[in-house]
C-alpha cells in the first residue's frame, strides 16, 4: 500500500544534502560553537573504582590564576536538588555525591575562560577516599560481595523495573525472562546436547567529534546546545532535574561528528545545565578523545548457550543465560537486556526455548547502546555455536542453518509470527555470493585458508514514538520539522526524498529544520535503526496531510481536481498575494504487546525486524596467529532502498566497526583502571586494517514502512564477528570463543590443539 | 591575557593576516579564534587527520603544530576557495563522507597525494591516506573517491 506513486525521489542516490557543506569543512557541529562570555569546563575525575568521598580539596585550583569557580556536588545540589539521572534508573548523579563507582567518574570542575587553563587547574584537585571492594566481572557481580549501589533507583516509568525499587545488596539491575515449550523434556529427550560459553570484551564507540554540551541561561529558562541523539529526551529529563515545564528547556543539535549510540540520553547535558545556572554564564564542556574511556562503552558480555540437537541436526531447544556488564550507571543497559535478549536463540525455529538475561553493575565505566543494541554479542554466541554443533555432527553450516532457520510466519521464542524478516533470502545471498557449494581452495604449507558464515537478526525495540511537520510555503517550497539527528547516517536527506516523493518535488528542494525543541516536534530519540520506520512514517505522513490540505485548498480556490496548476497560485488565488503556509502534521507509533512478565511471551514484541548476513574467508598463519581476512561479505535486509548509496555506505561502514570491535579493539583494564585510554593504544580500525568488502541488500519489501523501507544503520555489525571465527575454525581447526580475535588467541588456540600450550604470560 | 602574549604575521588561504598567540597554543587553537573550523581536533595525538592544515606546502597535525612555529608561514586549510574542487566533488559524488568530521582532513591529504601521484594505485592511496581515520568506516568510499578525483581534469 506504500509502494504508491513513484515520482522517482523514493530509490534515487541523491547526494547528501549536506554534502557540501562537510565537504567545505563548514558543517555546523557543537565542537565548534563559542557563545558570548563562555566559560569552559574541565572535569576532574575519580581516580579509583568504588570508595566513599573523605574529603575533595580544590582550594589550590580555585586559587589557580584565571579560574572562575571550581564546582563540587554540593554546589549542584543548591539548584538541582535531586541530581541523579537515567533513562531506566535515576541512578548517575551530576558529580559524584558521598560515593564514586567508577575509575573516571566526575567529582568536581573547574571553570575559566581559557581551556587550558581550567585544565591546568583540574589538575590541582585532590581528592581523598576510603576504597571499597569492587565487582568488575558481570558474572562474578551476580554474586560478589562487593555491591556497586546501596539501593536500587529505577525511573518508574517501566513497569518491568517496578519491582526493583529499593531493592538493596544486589548487583542485579534487571532480570530478564523467557519460557517457551518444555526444555527440559527436550533435554531429556535430545541425541545430542551442546553447551559453550562466549565473551565479548568492553569496547566503545569513540565518535571522531567527542561528547560536547553547551549550556546558557536565557530569560526564559535554559538553552542546551549538544552533541545529542535524543533532543527530546534531554529535553524532558533536564525539566524532571529542574522541576520545571519542558518549554523552559530548549534543546538543539546540529550535526553530530558521529554518535554510534554514545551520545544518548543525559552525558554532559545535566552537568552544563547546572553549571550555567550556577554561574549564569554559559558553559561549555568538550570532552577529549581519553575522557570518553570515562564516559560510556558497550556491554562485555557472558553467553552460557546450551542446545538440544536430534540426530539429524534439528534443534528442539536451547537454554540462554546472558549476563551483560553495565559498568556503574544502568544507562539503557536494561533495556537492551530484555528488547535484544529476547533474540538471543537467534534467527532459528526452536520449540522449546529458555533466556535468561541480567543486566549487571560493575565499577566499571557505564555502558550502554553501540550500534547494535547488544544484537553482535549475541549473534557472536549464538552463531560461534552454530557452527559448533554443524562441525561436530559433520554437517554442513549452511545445510545446519537452512534446517533450522526461523522461516517468515513461524513463531519467534516471544511467540510473535515473523514478518517481513528476510532472514531466508539473507541467509542464501550470503551462501551465493561466497560460492558456498563450490569447492574452496586451501593451501598447504604453514598459511592455512578457511572460510564462514553467520547471521543475525534484532527485533526494533518497541513501542516508541516519532512526531513530524511539513511546512509548505506560499511559493510551494517545502520545510521538514523533525526531531531525528543525522550523526553521519544520511537520516535528513533520506527524510526529504520521502517528503518530495508525497510532495512530487525534488528532494533537493526539501529543508531540513535540524533539531529544536522549541521548534521541532518530539521524537523518542535517533537510536537502534529506529528512525527511517518510525520517523520516516511520520515523516510521510505528514507530507500527505500536506498534499491533502492542499487538495482542500485547491478545490476551496475553485481549481479542479487533477490540474496542475502550480502550488504558489493556489496560495495567490486565496490571499491575493505571496502568504500564508500549509502545515501538514502527523504522529507514528506503532502497536505493541508488552511481554508476559514471566513468560516474556508477546504476540507483538516489535514493529519490525532487521537481519544481518556475512560471509569471510581468511588466512591463518599457523606460526604465529595473524588472521588476515581476505574477503568479508555483508547482506542485509533493509527492506526498499530510499536512496541506495547511502544504504551501501551504512552496511559498509558497520561492518567496519564491528571488524573493529572483532580484529583489534578492546578496553583493558588493571584493578579498575583503564590502561589503552588514547587512539595510541586503542587501535581503531585505519584504511590499511580493512579487508576488501563487499556489502548489499537482499531484494525485500517492509509491507508497513515508509515505501517499504526500514532501518539500516546496525544490520552490518551482526554477523562480521562470527563469520570471522567460523572461518578461522574451517581453516586451523580452533575456535576462539572470546573477542576480540587477536593473533595471541589465535596462536595460543592452535599450540593448545597440537598439544603444546604456551604457559600463561 | 599574561605577559606571555606575542604576535605573529603569516598568510591563511591567501591573505596576509596577524594574531596574538599564547605560547601554548596549536594551530587549531589559533585557527577557531579566526573562526575557522575545518581544522578540528579530536585525538590531540597526531594519529587521527581530523586537525589536517597544510603549512608551507606540507600537510602537518595542527593540534602537535605550535602556533608559534606559524610565524611567517603560509598556512591553507579547508576553506580556502569558495566552490569546489576535484577532490571535494569526488567525495561528495561517492559518498566518502558520512559524519564528515573527518572529511576536510582526508581532502586535505588526498590533494597532496595526488600531487604526488597523479594516478595512484589502492595501495598508495591506502598507504598515503593510513593517518587519517574515519570512525564511519567510509574508506571503501573515500578510495573510490580517489580514483574519480584522478580521472578528472583539475578544478
Ligand atoms: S587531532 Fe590532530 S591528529 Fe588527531
Ligand atoms: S565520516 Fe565520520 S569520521 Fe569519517
Amino acid at each position: 500500500m506504500n509502494k504508491i506513486m513513484r515520482h522517482g525521489q523514493v530509490g534515487r542516490s541523491a547526494p547528501r544534502l549536506e554534502a557540501r557543506e562537510k565537504a567545505t569543512g563548514r558543517a555546523e557541529y557543537v565542537h565548534n560553537l563559542r557563545l558570548p562570555g563562555m566559560l569552559y569546563g574541565k572535569i576532574f575525575r575519580s581516580t579509583i573504582p568504588h570508595g566513599r568521598i573523605r574529603s575533595i580539596d580544590v582550594s589550590a585550583a580555585a586559587a589557580h590564576p584565571g579560574v572562575y569557580r571550581v564546582i563540587t556536588a554540593a554546589d549542584v545540589a543548591k539548584v538541582v536538588p535531586n541530581p541523579y539521572y537515567g533513562p531506566a534508573f535515576h541512578d548517575q548523579p551530576i558529580l559524584a555525591i558521598d560515593k564514586v563507582h567508577h575509575v573516571g567518574e566526575p567529582v568536581a570542575v573547574v571553570l575559566a575562560t581559557d581551556p587550558h587553563v581550567a585544565e591546568e587547574a583540574a589538575a590541582l584537585i585532590v581528592a581523598q577516599y576510603d576504597e571499597l571492594p569492587a565487582v568488575y566481572d558481570e558474572v562474578e557481580a551476580m554474586t560478589s560481595k562487593a555491591v556497586v549501589h546501596d539501593v536500587l533507583k529505577p525511573a518508574g516509568t517501566f513497569p518491568d523495573l517496578k519491582h526493583l525499587q529499593g531493592k538493596t545488596d544486589t548487583n542485579v539491575a534487571l532480570d530478564f525472562h523467557l519460557r517457551r515449550g518444555d526444555v527440559a523434556k527436550a533435554f531429556a529427550e535430545a541425541d545430542h546436547v551442546f553447551e559453550h560459553t562466549f565473551r565479548t570484551k568492553a569496547v566503545l564507540h569513540l565518535p571522531l567529534e567527542p561528547f560536547v554540551s553547551v549550556a546558557e541561561t536565557t530569560g526564559s529558562g535554559l538553552t542546551i546546545h549538544t552533541a545529542s541523539q535524543s533532543p527530546s529526551f534531554v529535553r524532558i529529563e533536564i525539566a524532571r532535574l529542574l522541576g520545571w515545564p519542558e518549554n523552559r528547556v530548549r534543546v538543539k543539535v546540529p550535526y553530530l561528528g558521529g554518535g554510534f549510540g554514545a551520545k544518548l540520553y543525559i552525558k554532559l547535558e545535566a552537568l552544563v545545565a547546572a553549571l550555567a545556572l550556577i554561574v549564569n554564564r554559559p558553559v561549555k564542556i568538550a570532552l577529549t578523545m581519553e575522557e570518553q574511556f570515562f564516559t560510556l562503552t558497550k556491554h562485555a558480555s557472558t553467553f552460557r548457550i546450551k542446545s538440544a540437537v536430534s540426530k539429524d541436526g534439528k534443534i528442539t531447544g536451547r537454554e540462554c543465560e546472558v549476563w551483560w556488564n553495565g559498568g556503574a550507571y544502568a544507562d539503557i543497559g536494561p533495556r537492551i537486556t530484555q528488547k535484544s535478549g529476547f533474540t538471543a536463540p537467534g534467527p532459528y525455529d526452536i520449540d522449546n526455548v529458555t533466556i535468561d538475561s541480567y543486566s549487571l553493575y560493575t565499577n566499571l565505566t557505564p555502558a550502554g547502546a553501540l550500534r547494535g543494541f547488544g544484537i553482535p554479542q549475541l549473534v557472536w554466541a549464538y552463531e560461534s555455536h552454530a557452527d559448533m554443533i554443524a562441525r561436530a555432527l559433520k554437517l554442513d553450516p549452511l545445510a545446519f542453518r537452512r534446517k533450522n532457520i526461523l522461516r517468515e510466519g513461524n513463531a519467534q521464542a516471544t511467540g510473535t509470527i515473523m514478518r517481513d524478516a528476510a532472514i531466508e533470502a539473507v541467509l542464501e545471498q550470503v551462501s551465493a555470493r561466497m560460492d558456498w557449494e563450490k569447492p574452496f581452495a586451501r593451501s598447504s604449507g604453514s598459511v592455512k585458508r578457511g572460510r564462514g558464515i553467520a547471521i543475525g537478526f534484532k527485533a526494533s525495540i518497541s513501542p516508541t514514538t516519532s512526531v513530524a511537520i511539513v511546512n509548505v510555503a506560499a511559493d510551494g517550497s517545502a520545510t521538514l520539522y523533525c526531531s531525528t539527528v543525522d550523526m553521519g547516517q544520511g537520516s535528513d536527506t533520506a527524510n526529504a526524498q520521502i517528503v518530495a516523493e508525497v510532495l512530487s518535488i525534488e528532494a533537493e528542494a526539501v529543508r531540513i529544520v535540524h533539531p529544536d525543541t522549541d521548534v521541532t516536534p518530539y521524537d523518542m530519540a535517533t537510536l537502534g535503526s529506529r528512525s527511517l520506520y518510525h520517523m520516516g512514517n511520520a515523516v510521510r505522513l505528514a507530507a500527505q496531510d500536506a498534499k491533502a490540505k492542499l487538495a482542500d485548498l485547491a478545490r476551496e480556490v475553485g481549481v479542479p481536481e487533477g490540474s496542475n496548476i502550480p502550488i504558489a497560485e493556489l496560495f495567490v488565488k486565496k490571499y491575493k498575494m505571496q502568504a500564508g503556509n500549509i502545515i501538514g502534521t502527523a504522529s507514528y507509533i506503532p502497536s505493541y504487546v508488552p511481554p508476559e512478565a514471566e513468560t516474556g511471551q508477546t504476540p507483538n514484541a516489535t514493529p519490525f525486524w532487521m537481519v544481518g548476513g556475512a560471509g569471510a574467508e581468511v588466512e591463518v598463519d599457523t606460526e604465529t596467529g595473524h588472521v588476515r581476512v581476505t574477503r568479508l561479505v555483508n547482506v542485509g535486509d533493509v527492506g526498499t532502498l530510499i536512496n541506495p548509496r547511502i544504504v551501501a555506505t551504512q552496511l559498509s561502514g558497520a561492518a567496519v566497526m564491528q571488524y573493529g570491535f572483532t580484529m583489534q579493539e578492546q578496553i583493558e583494564t588493571d584493578g579498575g583502571q583503564i590502561t589503552n585510554a588514547s587512539f595510541a593504544d586503542y587501535k581503531i580500525p585505519s584504511i590499511l586494517d580493512i579487508p576488501p568488502m563487499e556489502s548489499e541488500a537482499v531484494d525485500a519489501e517492509q509491507h508497513d514502512g515508509p515505501f517499504g523501507a526500514k532501518g539500516v544503520g546496525e544490520s552490518g555489525t551482526f554477523a562480521v564477528s562470527p563469520a570471522i571465527a567460523n572461518a578461522i575454525d574451517d581453516a586451523v581447526g580452533v575456535r576462539i570463543s572470546e573477542l576480540p580475535i587477536t593473533p595471541e588467541a589465535v596462536y595460543r588456540a592452535i599450540r593448545a590443539r597440537n598439544g603444546d600450550p604456551l604457559e600463561d604470560a | 591575557m599574561s605577559e606571555t602574549v606575542r604576535t605573529i604575521r603569516f598568510t591563511l588561504n591567501g591573505e596576509t593576516r596577524t594574531a596574538q598567540i599564547e605560547p601554548h597554543w596549536n594551530l587549531v587553537d589559533l585557527l577557531t579564534r579566526l573562526d575557522l573550523f575545518g581544522a578540528r581536533e579530536s585525538c590531540a595525538q597526531g594519529l587521527c587527520g581530523c586537525c589536517t592544515v597544510i603549512v608551507d606546502g606540507t600537510a602537518v597535525s595542527g593540534c602537535l603544530h605550535l602556533a608559534a612555529f606559524a610565524d611567517g608561514a603560509t598556512l591553507s586549510t579547508i576553506e580556502d576557495s569558495h566552490g569546489l574542487d576535484a577532490v571535494q566533488q569526488a567525495f561528495i559524488d561517492t559518498g566518502a563522507l558520512q559524519c564528515g568530521f573527518c572529511t576536510p582532513g582526508f581532502i586535505l591529504m588526498t590533494r597532496q597525494l595526488l600531487a604526488a601521484h597523479p594516478d595512484p594505485d589502492d595501495d598508495t592511496i591506502r598507504h598515503y591516506l593510513a593517518g587519517n581515520l574515519c570512525r564511519c568506516g567510509a574508506y571503501a568510499e573515500i578510495i573510490e573517491a580517489v580514483k574519480l578525483a584522478a580521472k578528472r581534469p583539475k578544478a
